[in-house]
């Protein structure tokens, strides 16, 4: 093993305080040593820091993640690689992936966000996809915390930023706000991608000889540090970690993908990794080590926008729109030729070897000489302890007293997790490449393929107040709802990706959130076969010693044949029946209802009955296949009477319903039950559908009908349209122009 | 007819212009890479919507100062029919193709939705397929959008007919909620004073099949084509 030149030279010696300054603590630094026999370098030292930090290594959560389903029929990739990719049929390939971006975009919500958008973008493009659509799950702190406005806006210009100047369209979301978050916003996002299912390109190295090539934007100091600034919890001086957040330039990145893209078209490329967390140290530890070889680099090659970088700033650096690649050696002219046409940097900046180690030189010195493979097996992994959260009191309804439910839907209408979210999507370009077939604010995005009619669906979906109250119970609501989602607009949900955001793992309380919550998500995959194939784990989100709510977010993707068929939540005309699919108990517990109108935050989530998902949400498909449904939307936060008026308000077309005797009136207008649709037919089909309900033993009752511009409830009870839409529309604007 | 899209570095909507052409035409228009100074011979250029060059310094400045761009003014100078849409329109008043500016949206933000567009003429090339006061629904997509120019510039502009579209509601009125981005009298296109040049910021290309939630786009590729062959 060669001894690092850069030792004892020009570069610091390693000090129990520059140890923990690296975020290692004194039992990782003794592994250190161990796999080294001797003391590492500086630089060593900080890739050892990067690769073991809880983002690269899911230290904390491995042990957990091994239990998510991720294999199945569709299933060509599961975790591990850049992004998911699963078969959907006639040879071709969805892949894809939701990211956390959530402590950069505390820090600086615009480049935060924006650089959280480019890098899952990377993540897709690198795997060989040109991406088709871009969502989001965002959460913010309490709308009268002083920092929401200036968070909110800039992560939407962010967001909107990069995606907009990408060309792909930013379909769908979602946005939250609750005062746990008020020290730690959530942006994760998620790019879907189509690829030929012949044509993926993987991460693992192959051909000791073969050049590593390195493209795209050029490297500076920015970043240095992201991944383990991500793994660790902020304090109050947070804001002094501003230089660690990177810039994006989604300019270069649109060169990058049409590059990529035409390399990708001819034969040359062995393997790529996009650099994302831990740039360089990352990407090429991770291609060398899947293919079992050895790499070695020369930092000087390596395209530099600032002069006098150390090997330890270019191993460290998070600049934003870089590759890296093994190619053909046959194929280097060919390759320098395409980037050279979309104008991005290109340099062979070393080999693979068949040593095994890492090793990178800078002027003719050695600065790093470690072996690959200890690096990622010997990770740490933890079995940290955890505590099951205390069960959570069920909530009876008619403890709650009786008030009047259209009052009650005019504040919730125009509360900020129900107001409509037109302030945020309209900023987003959600036509560009002129697929967009259902836009945002229904159940899920509807975007046609190249060849159509066939097309995705897409959601994103969690309920973090119900994983909060019961984590398991919530795990398995999120992946539920999403595969609601999908169903509702007609679509065959296929798989999901898990961006799993959480406190400081090493609480029990938090661990155990994270148990309970990966628990409830793996039954609801099992139950509707639904595996997952891509994810992130983002811990650590608490600021001074208080957590988030737990929030794994859910990104589902759904195959529709014919995007003609696609149903969408808005009524359509007047005298259509309006029929409810699923049982409705009235649960009140966790409700909107409950912490909107009783200012109470409490009691056991809805149960989810998986059979029942199941079986109702197929009930709905065929339904819609054979075209019967004219509208249809999930149930979900804030129960029937918003889903009603969000139903009225798309379609601009009001509607009368009868009220049932068994169930008090506000259990049953907001109780948030799982497993249900409303839809509607036209009148004379209405006995039909209810029969087929019957035969199938699904429960399904007709409400009311359409017609009208206002929502009346039997007895006479009823609100305008326009006074409903002043309110639901008015919010974010007001809130975001105050 | 023949027609060329020109693309530049961080064009976008190169693909949805192409796809709206050749439905109209019947067969795909060329592709035109910027640093290609040498068009081909058509009857129609077309300058797409997109981040040309990063929108950096400004919106379509550095495209406007692109080798093709010299070409694209030769032609339209000849005549040929110019077509430039959303960051094409921005180009082409950096070009000094076309008359104004277009200064960031009043709102500040993008915006992205479908709009009211009234047709103010159906006497060029390119409005041909419409009639003088039709209300369509089409998509705008923008950051930049505020269409600006001296009030003597506008009165020019409207006593010579050079107002192709203008923001409206449903019922045809010019008001301020109908405009997205603060356009000087509600402008969204505009002519050359020959009428060979058009730019406008709305999406015609998006709005060309029922699944696009409109099709009222169809007919001003269908009236050009028509004009032209």
């Amino acid at each position: 093993m060669n001894k690092p030149g850069g030792i004892g030279t020009s570069e610091p010696a390693i000090t129990p305080q520059i140890v923990a300054e690296h975020g290692l603590t004194a039992e990782e630094y003794e592994r250190v040593l161990s796999i080294m026999g001797r003391a590492p370098s500086i630089t060593e030292l900080g890739i050892f820091s990067v690769m073991w930090s809880e983002h690269c290594s899911y230290k904390s959560s491995r042990k957990w993640l091994r239990r998510l389903p991720t294999t199945g029929k569709v299933v060509i990739q599961g975790p591990g690689e850049n992004a998911g990719v699963i078969d959907i049929g006639d040879g071709q390939a969805a892949i894809f992936k939701m990211e956390s971006h959530n402590h950069p975009s505390f820090i600086e919500p615009y480049q935060g966000a924006a650089t959280g958008v480019g890098g899952i973008m990377r993540d897709v493009f690198t795997m060989g996809a040109r991406p088709i659509a871009n969502l989001n799950a965002l959460r913010f702190g309490a709308p009268d915390d002083p920092k929401t406005r200036h968070l909110l806006g800039g992560v939407v210009a962010g967001i909107g930023g990069y995606g907009n100047c990408m060309g792909v369209p930013t379909v769908g979301g979602e946005v939250n706000f609750h005062p746990a978050y008020n020290g730690n916003i959530l942006v994760n996002a998620m790019t879907v991608g189509i690829a030929d299912k012949n044509k993926i390109f993987y991460s693992k190295a192959a051909g000791v000889g073969n050049p590593v090539i390195y493209v795209g934007a050029k490297t500076g100091r920015d970043g240095i540090h992201g991944a383990t600034m991500a793994s660790a919890e902020f304090t109050e001086d947070s804001e002094e970690k501003r230089p660690t957040v990177q810039v994006g330039d989604p300019f270069t990145e649109k060169l990058l993908l049409e590059a990529c893209l035409e390399l990708m078209a001819t034969d040359a490329i062995v393997a790529i990794q996009d650099m994302g967390a831990a740039g360089l140290t990352s990407s090429s530890v991770e291609m060398s080590s899947k293919g079992g070889l050895g790499i070695e680099l020369e930092l000087d090659r390596v395209p530099m926008r600032e002069s006098g970088m150390t090997p330890y700033e270019i191993m460290l650096s998070e600049s934003q729109e870089r590759m890296l690649m093994v190619i053909k050696p046959e194929a280097r002219q060919r390759a320098r030729e395409i980037f050279e046409k979309w104008e991005l940097d290109f340099a062979e900046i070393g080999q693979l070897t068949d040593g095994g180690h890492l090793v990178l030189k800078m002027n003719g010195r050695v600065y790093a000489d470690m072996p690959v493979a200890p690096l990622v097996e010997q990770a740490p992994l933890y079995d940290r302890p955890h505590l099951p959260t205390p069960r959570a009191e069920a909530i009876t309804a008619t403890s709650l007293p009786a008030r009047d439910p259209i009052a009650s839907l005019l504040k919730l209408m125009g509360s900020a997790d129900l107001c409509s979210r037109r302030w945020v999507w309209e900023q987003y370009d959600h036509l560009v490449m002129g697929q967009t077939v259902v836009r945002p604010g229904g159940d899920a995005a509807v975007v046609r393929l190249e060849r159509g009619p066939k097309g995705l669906a897409l959601t994103t979906d969690c309920t973090p107040r119900y994983c909060q109250a019961d984590p398991k119970t919530g795990g398995a609501q999120a992946v539920a709802e999403s595969w609601r989602n999908l169903t509702a607009v007609g679509a065959r949900p296929l798989a999901i990706t898990d961006n799993m955001n959480f406190g400081n793992p090493q609480r029990p309380e938090i661990m155990g959130q994270f148990v309970g919550c990966v628990e409830g998500i793996r039954e609801a995959c099992l139950a509707l076969d639904y595996p997952v194939v891509s994810g992130n784990v983002s811990l650590y989100n608490e600021t001074n010693g208080k957590g988030i709510l737990p929030t794994p977010a859910i990104g589902g993707v759904g195959v529709i044949d014919d995007v003609g068929k696609a149903t969408t939540i808005a009524f359509k005309g007047e005298g259509k029946a309006i029929i409810l699919i699923g049982k409705t108990a009235g649960h009140l517990g966790c409700s909107l209802y409950l912490r909107e109108i009783e200012g109470r935050e409490e009691g056991a989530p809805p149960p989810v009955d998986l059979k029942a998902e199941r079986a109702h949400g197929e009930f709905v498909r065929a339904r819609i296949d054979a075209r019967e449904l004219s509208a249809c939307h999930d149930l979900a936060d804030g129960g029937l009477l918003v889903a009603l008026a969000e139903m009225a308000l798309a379609g601009n077309v009001g509607a009368s319903i009868a009220l049932p005797k068994d169930v008090p009136a506000h259990a049953f207008c907001f109780g948030e039950d799982q497993a249900r649709y409303l839809v509607t037919v036209a009148k004379p089909k209405a006995e039909g559908l209810l029969s087929a309900a019957r035969a199938a033993g699904i429960p399904a009752e007709i409400l009311g009908e359409t017609g009208g511009n206002a929502l009346t409830l039997a007895g006479g009870n009823t609100i305008s349209l326009s006074k409903l839409r002043a309110a639901h529309e008015g919010f974010l604007p007001a809130l975001m122009n105050s | 007819m023949q027609a060329a899209v020109v693309v530049f570095p961080g064009s976008n909507r190169e693909v949805d212009a192409a796809k709206a052409l050749e439905a109209a035409m019947g067969r795909p228009p060329e592709m035109v890479w910027n640093r290609d100074s040498e068009l081909p011979k058509v009857d129609l250029i077309v300058v797409p919507g997109g981040f040309s060059y990063g929108d950096y310094l400004r919106c379509g400045a550095i495209a406007a100062h692109s080798p093709v761009l010299r070409e694209v003014k030769a032609r339209a100078k000849a005549g040929v029919a110019v077509l430039g849409i959303c960051n094409g329109f921005q180009i082409l008043t950096e070009a000094g193709l076309l008359p104004g500016v277009l200064l960031r949206n009043a709102g500040l933000g993008f915006v992205c939705r479908n709009v009211g567009l009234k047709v103010e003429t159906s006497q060029s090339l390119f409005t041909s397929g419409y009639s003088e006061g039709q209300n369509l629904s089409i998509p705008v997509a923008h950051h930049d959008g505020n269409y600006f120019a001296d009030d003597g510039m506008l009165d020019r502009l409207e006593e010579k007919g050079q107002i192709a579209f203008r923001y409206c509601d449903a019922a045809g009125g010019e008001t301020k909620q109908a405009n997205p981005n603060g356009s000087a009298r509600n402008i969204a296109g505009v002519f050359n004073d020959t009428k060979n040049v058009l730019g406008l910021m709305p999406h015609p290309e998006n709005a060309v099949e029922p699944l696009q939630g409109s099709t009222d786009g169809k007919a001003l590729f269908k009236g050009i084509v028509e004009a032209l062959s």
